[in-house]
């Protein structure tokens, strides 16, 4: 019996959250008793430290078909079942979000997304999960003999305190799949919002998208994404998908910084998981005061150039 | 073109989240409910497509009788035809074997992003899987040309044009279209077109809520003046460690 994890691979580096779930995954299968295997699509160099994060094994799957949510969920799943997984551990990504309920309906397994705890199996198989779009936390049994279980990036500390392993191949049937790729667009060097450790975030009290500039060069200095409030994104300030709220991303970061949003209830809903929350905003009585850690009254242009300028020194 | 849109009804997203019963249940007490903001966008899109296409649009529902009044709604944004399946929507795995009954014949269906109530976004790839068909996450724009449908979905950091061919389950992402709001003869149509009630088909349950909690409240703000607002860096990089 063992604990599968989806090795995800973009621009030739496994992903964070990835490595994540290795570790999750060995701490599970160290608890459990069963063993610790990471499974990647066409490996690349540096596979065998996947076993520094946890691993007992690597396991690569090689196919030269195009990979979308439905072939590579199958051959996943496939993989899953060659190797007695009892519990699947992928991360809630884009990408994992698609393969996740489709690889759960091949092993007929229980699925729970957005989890954010250890598995708690005093009574039954019960782990926390995010819920109501970060307002509320839930404890899910998940009933059926094998589980998905699909994480939350930046939830879980990395172990690296393992050592490298072997990199076996692995001989799955790939179908073709129904879904052709066109065309990807990456924005370069951006830091993915849903992984990000530092946020900085914007809202109307930025006055304009031409004012952005700052904000991006706060977020520059620390290493940090960029993202904004509903009203942002709705007025085209801003691309859709910075949008960090109860009807946009919810995010966890270490750090969120929060320029010149007022903290509506909705927008809360999005970030009040982040570990340190700092609020700047020229309204004392801003909502978003009550829900910080730190704080600053006063005007965003005054207040960025100090932070960008202390940052420079 | 036959177009079927899955849809959650779910609390408005001003409710303050609170549960009863040793905190074992939701409490529904003075909660506004409202079509799911994501499956909204799915239905106006669906709606756009089938009025291009010659197509009609149902809209599928598992849920109890006091669904109704949003499930009339989507009837008067356009829709032609309801079903709700008249069940407790225990899980997303049990939604998506309710549906999954009875969405045979359609050439697109369309799920939200997920549902702002239980965030699983996971029911567009769970039909996928038991309709055995290709499902395409978070689409920003749909288009379709000669029984292909063409789509934009959200990657991690970007952005990905797909094609494939019909039957095809999809999930709607922001920035699809503006929610179609409905007009007076919209609402007067809705009155009367089609509600069918059907029986859940017998499902186990995958999962089983056990309890609840809110998060827990901050300890309280520590301000720092906007004249030395350097301190904050100095407070972020020597106390809190974070940067």
């Amino acid at each position: 019996m063992s604990v599968v994890i989806f090795a995800e691979i973009d621009n030739q580096q496994y992903k964070k959250s990835s490595l994540e779930a290795i570790s999750y995954g060995k701490k599970v299968a160290s608890d459990m008793g069963m063993s610790c295997i990471a499974v990647t699509f066409n490996t690349i160099s540096g596979s065998d430290q996947l076993g520094t994060y946890g691993a007992d094994k690597v396991v690569n799957i090689a196919s030269t078909s195009e990979f979308t949510a439905d072939n590579m969920s199958a051959a996943f799943a496939k993989a899953c079942a060659d190797l007695g997984a009892k519990i699947v551990v992928i991360s809630n990504t884009y990408s994992g979000k698609s393969l996740a309920p489709r690889v759960a309906v091949s092993l007929n397994a229980s699925l729970a997304t957005n989890v954010i705890s250890y598995p708690d199996t005093s009574n039954g198989f019960t782990v926390k999960r995010g819920v109501f779009s970060g307002k509320a936390f839930a404890y899910t049994n998940l009933t059926k003999d094998v589980k998905v279980l699909a994480l939350t990036p930046n939830s879980f500390e990395l172990n690296n305190s393992g050592s490298a392993v072997a990199v076996e191949s692995h001989s799955v049937a790939m179908d073709s799949s129904k879904i052709s790729i066109v065309k990807t667009e990456k924005a370069s060097g951006k830091i993915p919002l849903t992984e990000a450790e530092i946020v900085v975030s914007g809202g109307r009290g930025m006055k304009g998208p031409e004012n952005w500039h700052m904000i991006e060069e706060l977020a520059n200095l620390l290493g940090a994404a960029t993202a904004c409030s509903k009203p942002v994104s709705d007025m085209d300030w801003r691309p859709h998908s910075e949008h960090v709220g109860q009807t946009g991303i919810t995010i966890k970061p270490n750090l969120y910084i929060a320029v010149g949003i007022s903290g509506a209830i909705q927008h809360l809903a999005g970030v009040s998981s982040s570990k340190t929350i700092v609020a700047i905003n020229k309204d004392p009585e801003a909502p978003f005061f009550k829900a910080a850690d730190y704080g600053i009254v006063g005007d965003a242009f005054d207040v960025l150039p100090q932070l960008i300028q202390a940052l420079k020194n | 073109m036959k177009v079927l849109v899955c849809m959650s009804v779910v609390p408005d997203t001003t409710t303050k989240i609170t549960f009863t019963d040793n905190n074992t249940a939701f409490n529904k007490q003075g909660v506004q409910y409202i079509i799911n903001p994501y499956d909204e966008l799915a239905i106006t899109r669906g709606l756009e497509l089938a009025e291009a296409n010659n197509g009609t649009v149902t809209v599928v529902h598992v849920g109890l009788a006091d669904t109704e009044a949003s499930i009339r709604k989507a009837l008067s944004m356009g829709v032609n035809e309801a079903i709700r399946i008249d069940a407790d929507p225990i899980d997303a795995q049990f939604v998506a074997e309710q549906i999954a009954a009875i969405a045979g014949g359609y050439d697109l269906i369309l799920t939200g992003r997920e549902s702002i109530d239980y965030n699983g976004g996971a029911v567009c790839g769970l039909l996928g899987a038991m309709l055995n068909l290709p499902s395409v996450n978070v689409v920003t724009e749909i288009n379709y040309n000669g029984g292909t449908f063409e789509f934009v979905r959200d990657i991690d950091g970007g952005r990905e044009t797909v094609t494939c061919a019909a039957p095809v389950v999809a999930s709607a992402q922001k920035e699809l279209c503006e929610p179609r709001i409905p007009n007076m003869r919209g609402i007067m149509a809705a009155r009367t077109k089609p509600l069918q009630v059907l029986p859940a088909t017998a499902a186990n349950a995958a999962t089983v809520y056990a309890s609840y909690e809110t998060p827990a409240p901050k300890r309280g703000v520590k301000l720092i003046d906007a004249e030395n607002a350097s301190e904050l860096i100095n407070i972020l990089k020597n106390e809190v460690k974070v940067i």
